[in-house]
């Protein structure tokens, strides 16, 4: 049990190093995620399991949510490929506003 | 009420000499001082040059990256002092660390008498099997309800900052939602059809069993919040707001902070002073036990479950 947790809490390090070294901000928020997610299950191994139910619903789940919104606001989300529908959507766009 | 004045009332005012003095739209100078008129320009060549090489010295000098020895040694220099100070830092802390007493051993200051209290004679007091929980909502409930306060704030300014009016909702609809996913996504729509009644029925689960199991309001509300969105991503808006409209959510939101004021102080006045309190604290380990605790728990359960679904919906489109 002692060696999980010790390879979780390197995990945690390396996802809190990857997230301020990553350059897109999208890999940034799903290492964001996926700490929150190791978070939890350090919660649940430190005995206190409504913690762990908590950060999973809050951290993983609803700030991630907020993130990826807020993105799509800010159109940080970069294609890699146009698609023909997102070309038109935008055209759309353009001509609407 | 105040009656709006005309126009030509309107001029005549302080305010509005003030306001045009401001915005510059009127020289207050002109035809009141004696001015003299603007030299015609005409361009020395011998001063032209002159800027001309300051100007080109300047860039060489100061601006221009590659040539500039000073800001390349400044850059560097920059780096390594962040790095240095980064790391002397993490050791300071890391020493400092080192001197705390030792995760769950008996001397720690932690350990003191209003844990044992809490340990002891907290399942007596507050009548729930879940400690934590027994804590959270009845010794400190003033301090769960500033929490609940600071949420409801939360909620009010983002809507302040995101909110849309309703005309303009309507009109910018199309081109909000769903601009770069395709609509009617089988397989979210599949998966969201067989996860969120578990999710609703995990999330009311975990509220009506605060004081039994591990959970309580907070964690079960954000659950339910949680199962709100994706229900919200995966069938759109339109079906939410059959039964989640900006009307359920002022009634549910405001009903729920009265409430827990109402219950909190109820618990708080009759204790303080004496007064017989005349909440059965019933069996531990029924779900319906431990005095105040159920209701609290409902109240922050609807607070947090609503805030959530709020954020993410005055994120998204601006609206309820």
């Amino acid at each position: 049990m002692n060696v999980v947790i010790i390879l979780l809490l390197i995990f945690l390090v390396l996802c809190a190093i990857g997230v301020s070294f990553s350059h897109n901000l999208l890999n940034s928020i799903l290492i964001f995620m996926s700490y929150s997610l190791i978070m939890s299950i350090v919660w649940v191994c430190l005995e206190s399991p409504d913690l762990a139910i908590t950060e999973a619903a809050v951290g993983a789940g609803v700030t991630s949510i907020l993130f990826f919104v807020t993105l799509k606001k800010i159109r940080g989300i970069k294609l890699e490929k146009e698609t023909e529908d997102s070309r038109i959507v935008e055209q759309e766009v353009a001509d609407f506003e | 009420m105040s009656r709006r004045k005309t126009d030509a009332e309107y001029s005549k005012t302080f305010a509005f000499k003030f306001f045009r003095w401001l915005s510059g739209t009127k020289d207050p100078y002109v035809n009141t001082v004696e001015m003299t008129p603007q030299k015609e320009y005409k361009p020395d060549k011998e001063r032209m040059k002159w800027l001309e090489f300051e100007e080109k010295e300047a860039k060489e000098k100061v601006y221009d990256l590659d040539n500039n020895r000073v800001i390349k040694s400044y850059e560097k220099m920059y780096h390594a002092v962040a790095v240095i100070f980064c790391v002397a830092l993490a050791l300071l802390l890391l020493y400092t660390v080192s001197y705390l007493p030792r995760y769950g051993s008996e001397d720690r200051p932690t350990n003191n008498e209003v844990a044992e209290r809490y340990i002891e004679q907290g399942m007596e007091e507050t009548g729930a099997v879940n400690v934590v929980t027994g804590m959270i909502l009845t010794y400190r409930a003033f301090d769960t309800f500033g929490e609940t306060n600071v949420l409801f704030i939360a909620t009010c300014c983002v809507m302040i900052m995101l909110m849309l009016e309703e005309s303009v909702l309507e009109s910018t609809e199309i081109f909000n939602e769903r601009r770069y996913e395709p609509k009617n996504d089988r397989i979210l729509q599949g998966a969201a059809y067989v996860l969120c009644p578990v999710i609703f029925i995990f999330g009311i689960y975990v509220i009506l069993n605060g004081q039994i199991s591990p959970g309580g309001g907070f964690s079960g509300g954000s659950i339910m919040g949680a199962g709100l969105i994706l229900y919200a991503t995966a069938f759109s808006f339109k079906n939410t707001e059959r039964f989640f409209n900006e009307k359920v959510y002022k009634v549910a939101k405001i009903t729920a902070l009265i409430m827990y004021g109402l219950i909190g102080s109820y618990f708080y006045i009759t204790g303080a002073n004496g007064i017989a309190n005349h909440i059965p604290l019933g069996i531990p380990g029924h779900i319906l036990s431990a005095g105040i605790i159920l209701p609290i728990d409902i109240c922050v359960g609807i607070e947090v479950a609503c805030t959530m679904y709020a954020f993410y919906a005055l994120f998204r489109r601006g609206g309820l």
